[in-house]
């Protein structure tokens, strides 16, 4: 067929190509600018003073970029007391998350416990302020209120669904043969869990450990119920004190951006992963 | 398989797997199911903290049918939810099509374009909070200096529900996309050879090919949208916090004050199970519709 068309065919046929590669190229253009602009929006906020920060019309290079605003957000703030904090919440309700996750994904998916995988959906699909009102009860008479536990026991809320979802899907993903010779061979089902099936696993866990720590990190709702004075997390914190104690816009963007910077940072080191586990159950938290 | 062929499954297999589910079932059992019985206790009470429980049977579920703000913010509800379930789902596919095309640097515009879901909420509502300030937000003076007189945004009591829909649908379009990206990377290659041999063109593939075959992803991505725009609190609480006056009070925001502003923990139970009912009822007819679809 190539053969057959003439030069100023095979030119209109370039030429149309050109131009159809053009117009792809302004689609994807079109389909990330509102991401790109808006961070590269918050990072202006965080790099201007004050009055350039107020101007209209805006400033929107800064000249010269100024690190005052990060400066001031330690400085006036807490805010290495609420980074620990939402470090011990996040690692905590992350790793727990795991260890009590991993086996239950792998039994709900050797045993095809639909009913137990119901519950699990089911807890996705409930609003996370329904849990809020019996449990901060709950905290209240335990008096429990005040310290850092309630936040990481309601968190768990988010991250064992995450991992128990994503777990079920890659233990089912998983062929069978292996473990089952392992269990002729001798071994117990731990064993065979142990030494067969979980190292098999380890990418599934890796995008179940992922997620469930960026949900974690990202939720507000808990906190803003829950955390008091000195146990805020960062969302909470960044909400609260800095919104309200000053209002002004270079700190808060700073801050804002230091809250989300770790989880930007993930998503754009571990994408591939982040987006298997994404695209195989539509999973998200709170 | 059968129970003989492996000696392995049917009952007494399945049976073995419960020491398994045990220690998260405990945990999910602690602060999913039992949360979920007590809130249905307490709705058919009335209790404030600090006070006593006092059974008053459908009271709290009756109060609802006439509480005007409660009615309000339902329907309040299913407005930001329709729109913030209609963008998404139509710009989401649109992009899964458009990222599932081989390109130069695929893989960093597709991390670009999922940026925004995986950003921590509470930061971007604040950062976009600054960006609607209607003398010296950024927004306003990009929509003047096109000619485009500019908008009151979350200041005005008719477009703050469009505003932060705005910020739902650049928020969570790329959900939709990798979902519906999933469903394209599994689709066969012969129907897209034969209509291309018969002359078809790329709109109609994407009518009667595409769209038909990740039918049931775009399915799955709609009820996904629906519970989470339903859910939304974040942005909503952040941004406008429910003003201005009670103009984008949704039912979670209600639920928040019900419980945590005015203490009335039996009413906000009860504003909860029918939160959840709601909830519910709107994902089954959403699969219900995928069942007649594949009908058809």
């Amino acid at each position: 067929m190539a053969i057959r068309v003439g030069t100023v065919r095979v030119g209109a046929i370039r030429k149309g190509k050109l131009l159809g590669n053009i117009g792809f190229g302004l689609a994807v253009a079109a389909l990330i600018s509102p991401a790109i602009l808006f961070f590269l929006w918050m990072l202006s906020l965080s790099l201007k003073n004050e009055v350039d920060n107020m101007a209209f019309p805006p400033v929107f290079i800064p000249n010269p970029p100024v690190l005052d605003n990060f400066i001031q957000v330690f400085e006036k703030n807490d805010f290495l007391t609420y980074t620990l904090n939402s470090i011990f919440v996040s690692f905590g309700a992350t790793g727990l998350a795991l260890l009590l996750g991993v086996p239950a994904g792998f039994g709900i998916a050797k045993a095809q416990a639909a009913k137990a995988a119901a519950v699990i959906m089911i807890a996705r699909v409930t609003p996370g302020l329904s849990y809020l009102i019996p449990l901060f009860l709950i905290f209240q008479w335990l008096e429990m209120t005040g310290t850092l536990w309630p936040l990481l026991i309601t968190h768990l809320v988010i991250t064992v669904p995450i991992v128990v979802w994503v777990m079920i899907g890659f233990f089912e993903g998983l062929p069978q043969e292996l473990e089952e010779a392992a269990l002729v061979d001798g071994a117990t089902i731990w064993q065979a869990f142990l030494y067969v099936a979980l190292p098999l696993a380890r990418p599934g866990i890796v995008v179940a450990m992922i997620l469930a720590f960026i949900f974690s990190w990202n939720n507000f709702i808990f906190g803003v119920v829950l955390a008091g004075r000195e146990t805020r997390t960062l969302p909470v914190a960044v909400y609260n004190v800095i919104s309200f104690e000053q209002i002004s816009w270079g700190p808060l963007a700073a801050a804002a951006l230091l809250v989300t910077a770790p989880v930007l940072l993930l998503t754009l080191l571990m994408q591939k992963e982040i987006v298997h586990g994404l695209t195989a159950g539509g999973v998200k938290g709170g | 398989m059968t129970v003989a062929s492996t000696g392995l499954r049917g009952r007494n297999y399945a049976r073995n797997y419960w020491p398994f589910l045990l220690p998260a079932g405990v945990v999910v059992l602690a602060v999913i199911i039992f949360p979920w019985l007590f809130t249905l206790y307490m709705s058919v009470h009335e209790f404030k903290v600090g006070g006593d429980f006092t059974f008053i049977g459908l009271d709290n579920y009756l109060r609802l049918t006439t509480d005007d703000r409660f009615l309000w913010s339902v329907v309040r509800t299913l407005y930001f939810t329709a729109l913030s379930v209609a963008f998404p789902v139509v710009l989401g596919v649109a992009a899964a099509v458009t990222f599932h095309k081989k390109f130069p640097m695929r893989g960093i515009a597709r991390t670009i374009f999922i940026l925004p879901m995986m950003a921590t909420p509470v930061a971007v509502a604040l950062v976009w909070t600054m960006t609607f300030h209607p003398q010296l937000g950024v927004l306003n003076y990009l929509l003047t200096s096109v000619g485009i007189p500019p908008s009151q945004w979350t200041y005005d009591s008719v477009s703050v529900i469009p505003t932060l829909v705005m910020v739902e649908t650049w928020q969570w379009t790329p959900l939709v996309m990798l979902i519906v990206l999933g469903g394209l990377a599994s689709l066969p290659i012969d129907p897209y050879e034969a209509a291309t041999l018969d002359g078809a063109s790329g709109w109609d593939m994407f009518r009667h090919i595409t769209v038909p075959l990740v039918w049931p992803h775009i399915i799955v991505a709609t009820v996904i949208r629906t519970i989470d725009a339903l859910k939304a609190f974040d942005l909503i609480f952040v941004i406008s916090g429910g003003g201005p006056g009670t103009s984008s009070e949704t039912m979670n925001l209600f639920l928040y004050l019900q419980a945590f502003s005015f203490y009335n923990m039996g009413y906000a139970a009860a504003v909860t199970v029918v939160f959840f009912i709601i909830i519910l009822l709107v994902s089954l007819l959403l699969f219900s519709a995928r069942q007649q679809k594949q009908w058809q």
